[in-house]
């Protein structure tokens, strides 16, 4: 009977534990040096040529790639921060704030410009806009929005075609979605109204931008809202029958970051990962074929800030506001 | 002759030591005085930048809904935004109850005034800036008091600190080099007068002892009055000796010339053998007395004049001409000759009282020791070296005594017959010595001795 007990308390705690990853694969496996353990929000799909050009590199060391939601990289890295040895994510007020608490390692040989670092420990690898992704086949014969002002036209006058049709972050779940809500709201009203409509759409919540993808792609929704552009572009590559809405009004764009945990036990080996990384994605002459985009030049996009700034929003006191606004407009009972 | 001076310390580097050590102890001073202000002005910058910050969270503060919150701008963080990439803390508390932000982040008391205070922090693992502000808020029927403490790391003003103190290094560093270069620049015109006196001195001629005319530092006025002085004293008491040695020379040399003129009036009168011997001796005796008084004098003339050699272009073989044209009655008298030989001319720079008497001396040397009737030979030579040999047919030097001959009052052993002080030859040497050339004895091997001047 207590070996009954003990077994289903192992089955149980190992459910949970393998519950806890979107996906998790080991690079490299069986090599003699080090293990690396990357925390990371990025799709692996996405992820792995980046990790395979570095182990074919460094065939001494193995990666152990580990992928969640932003929002639980936040808090299973806060609650062990020794277990992990580098850290990526696209949301970048709770990276910032990571930082900022003191999680990140400063990486003085890294050489990056310095609009896309901060402490000179997190680094800014990617630029990728928000993205509003509609399906092609649900929106025949309708005119595409070419702003957000037209979009809450079309979708005011056309509740029967979008009426349980539109899908968005849910904000309470998601890191990412956090930040581009805020980043919106902070960038003009309309993305107030545009709640609004959406909620009287009875809009559908995601804690992912590949579960919105998958639901655009198979027609449940047609139209959404703050998706990942990357991910979206990958699939309009592989011919998926939807499009990206190109906007005129503005765009939230963000870069990916990543840092080295202060506490990794393998500083040296994951410093210079996160280097060859940051290495791969800045230098635009390199015709490796990575399927993230790369991290803008200069100037070329105004993306969300690396400053203190960026992490307002995450004030519990703001939060709680904000998510209570953000409930008022959207989920309306 | 001169001692060597007792050297203790240096004037020129005391005082330049005193100068670069205060441009140093300034310039110290000025680095710190300036990293010191410096580091006020960046606190109060970074204080100011706080201070905004906080006033525009307290400002966000409302009641809503019955509940007090604070939305807080986004200019609050944003005015943060430091070139180090500083990192933020804060805490919001209702009434010492935490509301928000980072609860381990302690706010300050606030002094009654209510204005804010500002402290420096060890927070986590570095140290910060820390505001602590309060605003009460009023709403309906309701108060509270809300705090925030903000803080902020410091790394962003120790870059600045570090480039001013650099700068401020810079700075000290300049200055002390100006002031070194300045404090050189002083000391050398400070004792520029001084080497210049030294120059003056030296450059004197022997007999100049006439005062120092040329103005001096008002400093140096003792030093040049007391040389003055002593150089007046000096002059006084050579002018008494040179006076002395003259009179000396009359007092002496004029009695003994008329004692020796009665001697011989006496010696015509008298018939008696041997009163006659014993007035020729005596004639003898005061000719001697006389030759060493001369030769006394002499000798005290040379040792004053060698220390004030008085050089002054001569022709040597006309000083030996001279010398022979004035010796040659005398010489006549023993019916012996003169033979000059050598250059036409051969001239040098020297004393030619000097030299005369030091030729003098060998001639008379050389025609005492002459038997009668022979010839003394007298060379001049100007190449390679400057030689004046005087040759007789005497008996020459004895051989075991040419050392000690030129020494003072030391006559030869065969001397006994002939008059002399044992003066002739020292003082040939202290001449030659004065003019830095040399006597050299020797005997002829045809027999007679050979007395030879270098200079």
């Amino acid at each position: 009977m207590r070996n009954f007990i003990a077994l289903v308390f192992i089955c149980v705690a190992s459910l949970a534990w393998a519950q806890e990853w979107e996906d998790r694969r080991i690079f490299n496996d069986g090599a003699d040096g080090a293990q690396l353990r990357v925390l990371s929000s990025t799709d692996t799909n996405l992820f792995a040529p980046l990790i395979e050009a570095y182990v074919l590199a460094n065939p001494d060391v193995s990666i152990e790639y580990l992928v969640t939601g932003t929002a639980d990289i936040d808090q299973l890295f806060r609650q062990a921060p020794d277990d992990f040895d580098v850290v990526i994510s696209s949301a970048m007020d709770l990276q910032l704030k990571l930082v900022n608490d003191g999680y990140g390692n400063a990486l003085e040989d890294v050489v990056h410009p310095d609009w896309a670092q901060w402490r000179q420990s997190l680094f800014a690898f990617t630029t990728e806009p928000a993205a509003i992704v509609i399906n092609t086949d649900a929106f025949d014969g309708l005119t595409v929005p070419n702003s957000r002002q037209e979009l809450i036209g079309l979708l005011r006058a056309r509740p029967d075609v979008f009426a349980g049709k539109v899908g968005t972050y849910d904000i309470r779940r998601s890191g990412l979605g956090y930040l581009f809500a805020t980043q919106d709201s902070r960038a003009s009203e309309t993305y107030w109204r545009l709640m609004e409509v959406m909620g009287g759409l009875d809009v559908k919540l995601y804690c992912c931008s590949g579960d919105m993808i998958d639901d655009l792609t198979d027609g449940t929704i047609a139209v959404a809202y703050n998706v990942l552009g990357s991910y979206a572009e990958a699939r309009v590559e592989a011919g998926d029958r939807f499009m990206i809405l190109d906007l005129s009004d503005f765009e939230t764009t963000m870069m990916r970051t990543a840092f080295v945990a202060r506490q990794s036990r393998q500083p040296t080996e994951a410093a210079e990962f996160l280097q060859a990384i940051v290495a791969d994605q800045t230098d635009v002459s390199s015709d490796k074929d990575t399927p993230l985009p790369r991290l803008a030049q200069a100037g070329e996009r105004g993306a969300i800030p690396l400053d203190p700034a960026t992490m307002t929003f995450l004030d519990s006191l703001k939060r709680k506001k904000f998510l209570e606004e953000w409930q008022d407009a959207l989920i309306q009972e | 002759m001169a001692g060597e001076p007792v050297v203790q310390g240096s004037l020129r580097n005391r005082l330049v030591l005193i100068l670069i050590g205060g441009a140093a102890v300034l310039a110290v001073f000025l680095f710190l005085a300036v990293r010191s202000y410096a580091v006020q002005v960046a606190q109060r910058g970074q204080d100011n930048i706080l201070l905004a910050s906080v006033t525009s969270m307290l400002d966000a503060a409302s009641f809503r809904d019955g509940v007090a919150e604070v939305d807080i701008p986004y200019a609050a963080f944003s005015m943060l935004n430091t070139p180090a990439d500083d990192r933020v803390f804060y805490a919001i508390y209702q009434d010492s109850d935490f509301l928000s932000g980072y609860a381990d982040l302690t706010p300050l008391a606030i002094p009654s005034g209510g204005e804010a205070s500002f402290r420096t922090l060890q927070y986590r693992d570095t140290s910060v800036r820390e505001v602590t502000a309060t605003r009460t808020l009023i709403g309906a029927g309701q108060r509270a008091d809300i705090q925030i403490a903000l803080a902020q790391t410091q790394d962003a003003l120790s870059d600045t600190l570090d480039q001013i103190s650099r700068n401020a290094a810079f700075m000290g560093l300049g200055f002390f080099a100006l002031a070194a270069a300045l404090s050189f620049w002083a000391t050398q015109a400070t004792i520029g007068p001084l080497n210049k006196l030294t120059t003056s001195v030296t450059r004197r001629g022997p007999q100049d002892l006439s005062p120092f005319a040329k103005p001096v530092p008002q400093e140096m006025a003792p030093l040049v009055s007391s040389l003055n002085s002593l150089m007046g004293r000096l002059d006084q008491s050579l002018s008494q000796s040179e006076d002395f040695i003259a009179e000396a020379a009359h007092r002496v040399r004029t009695p003994l010339a008329t004692v020796r003129s009665y001697a011989e009036a006496t010696l015509l009168r008298v018939d008696k053998e041997e009163n006659r011997e014993a007035m020729r001796s005596m004639v003898k005796a005061i000719d001697e007395s006389s030759r060493a008084a001369g030769q006394l004098l002499d000798h005290a003339m040379i040792t004053f004049r060698a220390d004030h050699l008085e050089r002054e272009d001569l022709d040597l073989v006309e000083l030996v001409r001279d010398l022979v044209q004035r010796l040659t009655p005398v010489a006549e008298m023993k019916d012996l000759s003169f033979v000059l030989r050598g250059d036409d001319t051969a001239p040098y720079a020297g004393d030619p009282i000097l030299l005369q008497n030091a030729l003098r001396n060998m001639i008379d040397n050389a025609m005492k020791y002459s038997p009668a009737d022979s010839t003394i030979d007298i060379a001049v030579r100007s190449d390679p070296s400057l030689e004046i040999s005087v040759f007789d047919q005497g008996p020459g030097f004895p051989l075991d005594e040419m050392e000690t001959l030129t020494s003072r009052f030391i006559r030869g052993r065969n001397a006994d017959n002939t008059i002399g002080s044992g003066l002739g030859l020292t003082i040939a040497q202290d001449v030659a010595t004065a003019h830095g050339g040399t006597i050299k004895l020797h005997n002829r091997e045809e027999g007679g001795a050979c007395v030879t001047l270098s200079l």
